[in-house]
């Protein structure tokens, strides 16, 4: 395990072996369980630069997820998307690299829609700087975005930078029976929820609002439900869940024993799945396949040329 | 006929292979009217096997090709190449999926913005993305300039609403990737495939996220003394914890423009104005207007309009939207520049856009999102006049640097295309060019879709005389 402690230091990191993987806590062990020298990012760690009034920070890609929501709190901010396992430790870097959101994913999109720029080394060990620190920037190819989800097999990510909110004044949970109407109803409707879940079983929906509370408990009384402590939504975050797959409303059904989340768009479960990925355990990381392009082997082979990054089937 | 024309005339119909001088003349430019190059062809496919065929075969004869949809291009994104054809994709047009349960989209790469808000909207469902040139423009060119709008603070810009694309790659190869869900597993594709300004390929089919409609509006518009004081405005909002949908900003000049254009009514010895606007549920809506009038009321505007009703907050959009069309009354010819500052320094990049302005005696316009920092400086000239073209563009270079000088953006929604591939190298290194150029050329090696574009080097295409876009003249689209 090398432990760069500078972003030249994490260049030569990636140099120094034929074949190096970057791991943050390793909070998803199987993700980054191949045959490589692993990067420890931990002492790569620390926020870098931070302006509420940008609506925008960086940060180093080792910093631990908890930090930055720690910092952002203090002035009245969020990561809207709500990553996961933040008591566990998860870093910045593995929450881009491994894509995972939670279920405030929902209402104003995941990790991709709230990256806006990089700092990564490819294969050649080169730092590059990709995207842009500003709020909006329609500059370059959008290789921040490429990297959600990449799992460090294109490039070791360095440093971040995103986008983040206000944060809502208030939340509210609602707790009702699960119907696939009534929730099609909520999610199409005038309240706006920050969060549409479903409990593993498949019985009970929940509903998160936000916003000021005084309208909340209002929007409530409409939609019906009973209301139940929001320390739910930290449980549901903080479950080491194995495998991850995404879905689309109208296959809820057949994911009965997972956590539904995003109003139908993701399940997290501890059993296997017919087809996903899994974040820990033993099996193989694609579960029932994935698409594959031609193209894939040549955006590898343009960012790593020396497949000095293991492949997304190692 | 060469033998490449003869070629495509195996895979299209006399009527839709157009190689005459007069069928062309069309398609010789896009918005960025200053930039003109005659084709060798104009194709117009009708189905998406017929645009893979095309592409196919470009790729064997090594005929390059750019994708066209409206041709609004602001950044000459869509001019032809002399040497290769123009795919135009105006026929595939067909909405192809409108699902309400999962709130999704699936079109085709022709399909007008606005229709998809049309067909969703009995769903009581919308489309996000809003381009000034949505009554126009199309999700294709949407999709390869990651175009933007006025509410991209809150919403983003079109990527953030593109869940799954299927796409004909510069390789020949066909790609599928994303689809009706708002996750995905891997790398993500569509990330990378938007904003690619059509360098990588041709999109076939575009999954789209729709969302429902806000229910309730607050629009408040608000004149000030001095910029500075309107820049203080949109910083009070932003500490306040608030999330408008809308923070726009107009000065002087595009204001004289506005009640010109459109009659518009504005407080009078304003030098700017600012609109901000709050969406949500009413309940909401009506907690957080008080809070914003209140921060409004304290910072000293001369007066503060909210809208009363929808027409009111209908007629301060029309103003804002006519602004950039509303130039053409005051200059023969204007260009729109498009940069982003950090938010922080808009007052400071406003003082220097000023500045410039005084020193080069070429008037400029400003209209900004100024939620986002995205400054659309418009900088007027007049074509006649000897050289008057090149001093506007020397001016919009200096003002594309000073954007990167102070930690910001060569564009924010509007893309590099051909006006600003010599600004590239200002906002990254050789390394990073290259790297986006191996990027390019595993998607095209052979560099067929749409070349010339985006990357500094080749030889620039004389510039002519800027007017209106032919579109605009005819008042049937505005910009932004
Ligand atoms: C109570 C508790 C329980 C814990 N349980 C476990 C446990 O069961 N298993 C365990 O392993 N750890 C566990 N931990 C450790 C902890 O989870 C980790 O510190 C973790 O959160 C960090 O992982 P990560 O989320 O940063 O990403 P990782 O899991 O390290 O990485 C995810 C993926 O992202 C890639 N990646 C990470 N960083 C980068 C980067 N900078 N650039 C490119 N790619 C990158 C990796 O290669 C991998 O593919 C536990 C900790 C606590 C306190
Ligand atoms: C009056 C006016 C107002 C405007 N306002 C805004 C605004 O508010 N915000 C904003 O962001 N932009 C704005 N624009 C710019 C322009 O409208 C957008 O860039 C728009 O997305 C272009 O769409 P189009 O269909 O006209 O594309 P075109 O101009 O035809 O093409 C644009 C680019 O897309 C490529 N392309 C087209 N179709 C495809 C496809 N199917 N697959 C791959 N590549 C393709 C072309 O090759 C070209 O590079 C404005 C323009 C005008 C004239």
């Amino acid at each position: 395990m090398i432990s760069p402690a500078s972003l030249t230091e994490l260049r030569d990191a990636v140099l120094s072996a034929p074949r190096v993987i970057a791991v943050g806590a390793e909070t998803k062990p199987r993700l980054s369980a191949v045959d490589a020298v692993k990067i420890s990012m931990r002492q790569l760690s620390g926020i870098t630069e931070y302006d509420p009034s940008e609506f925008t920070f960086n940060a180093l890609a080792g910093t631990p997820v908890r930090e930055i929501i720690t910092a952002l709190e203090e002035k009245g901010q969020y990561l809207p998307f709500d990553p996961l396992l933040v008591e566990a430790g998860s870093t910045i870097g593995g929450v881009v690299a491994s894509g995972l959101s939670g279920p405030g994913r929902f209402r104003f999109g995941g990790v991709r829609d709230f990256i806006l720029g990089v700092r990564f080394v490819d294969g050649m060990g080169r730092l590059l700087r990709l995207g842009g620190k500003v709020v909006k920037n329609a500059a370059g190819f959008d290789v921040p975005k490429f990297l959600v989800g990449s799992l460090g097999r294109f490039g070791v990510i360095g440093e971040v930078t995103f986008k983040v909110f206000p944060k809502p004044a208030a939340t509210l949970t609602l707790s009702m029976p699960f119907e696939a109407d009534k929730m099609a109803r909520i999610a199409n409707s005038r309240f706006e929820a920050a969060a549409l879940d479903v409990l593993p079983g498949g019985e009970t929906l929940l509903v998160k609002l936000a916003g000021p509370g005084a309208a909340l408990e209002v929007l409530a009384r409409e939609i019906g439900g009973e209301i139940i402590d929001n320390t739910i939504w930290d449980e549901i975050r903080e479950t080491p869940w194995s495998y991850k797959t995404d879905i689309t409303p109208d296959q809820i059904s057949d994911f009965k024993a997972a956590h539904v989340s995003c109003g139908g768009s993701m399940a997290f479960s501890h059993s296997l799945p017919v087809r996903g990925m899994t974040l820990r355990g033993d099996a193989p990381l694609w579960i029932g396949g994935r698409p594959r392009f031609a193209i894939e082997a040549a955006v590898k082979q343009a960012l790593d040329p020396q497949q000095r990054f293991p492949t997304l089937d190692d | 006929m060469s033998a490449a024309l003869e070629r495509l005339a195996e895979l299209l119909p006399p009527g839709r292979l157009l190689v005459r001088p007069v069928e062309l003349a069309a398609y010789e430019s896009d918005a960025l009217t200053a930039f003109r190059t005659r084709p060798l062809a104009v194709v117009m496919p009708e189905t998406e096997e017929e645009v893979i065929a095309i592409v196919r075969l470009c790729h064997e004869l090594k005929l390059p090709f750019v994708a066209r949809g409206s041709g609004t291009s602001l950044s000459g994104g869509s001019l032809p190449i002399a040497e290769g054809i123009v795919i135009a994709l105006n026929r595939l047009n067909r909405i192809l999926k409108l699902d309400p349960v999962q709130r999704i989209a699936v079109v085709q790469p022709g399909v007008i913005n606005t229709q998809v808000t049309t067909a969703a909207a009995p769903f009581g469902l919308h489309y996000a993305p809003d381009p000034s040139s949505q009554s126009i423009c199309t999700i294709g060119g949407n999709v390869a300039f990651n175009s933007g709008g006025a509410h991209c603070l809150k919403y983003g810009m079109t990527s953030n609403h593109v869940l799954g694309i299927k796409a004909v790659l510069g390789t020949g190869e066909v790609v599928e990737w994303g689809g009706g869900s708002r996750e995905r597993l891997g790398p993500d594709w569509c990330g990378l495939f938007v904003g690619n300004e059509g360098l990588f390929g041709i999109a076939l089919e575009i999954t789209l996220q729709l969302l429902p409609k806000a229910e309730c509006f607050h629009t408040v518009l608000a004149g000030y003394r001095t910029l500075e004081q309107a820049g203080d405005a949109v910083s009070a909002v932003i500490a306040s914890g608030l999330l408008p949908g809308a923070i726009e900003i107009m000065d002087a000049l595009a204001l004289e423009a506005a009640v010109a254009a459109v009659h518009a009514e504005y407080p009078p010895g304003c030098e700017a104005v600012l609109i901000v606007e709050l969406e949500g549920p009413r309940e909401v809506v009506a907690i957080e207007r008080e809070r914003l009038d209140a921060i409004l009321a304290a910072s000293t505007p001369v007066e503060m309009r909210p809208a009363r009703d929808a027409d009111e907050r209908l007629a301060i959009w029309k103003g804002r939207k006519s602004a950039f069309s509303a130039v053409g009354r005051l200059s023969p010819d204007f260009i729109v520049q498009d940069g982003v500052v950090p938010r922080r320094k808009l007052g400071e990049a406003l003082r220097r856009i000023a500045e410039m302005s005084r020193e080069t005696r070429i008037r400029v316009a400003n209209v900004f999102h100024a939620g986002d920092g995205n400054l659309h400086p418009l900088i007027l000239f007049d074509g006649r006049e000897e050289g008057a073209l090149q001093r506007a563009e020397d001016l919009a270079g200096r003002i594309l640097k000073m954007c990167v000088e102070m930690g910001g953006s060569i564009t924010g929604e509007h893309g590099i295309g051909v006006e600003k591939r010599d600004f590239l190298g200002d906002m990254f290194t050789p390394d990073e060019i290259d790297c986006m150029q191996r990027l390019r050329a595993a998607f095209d090696p052979l560099g067929i879709a749409n070349p010339g574009k985006m990357f500094p080097g080749k030889e620039a295409p004389a510039m002519s005389h800027v007017g209106l876009h032919p579109l605009e003249k005819a008042g049937i689209i505005s910009r932004e």
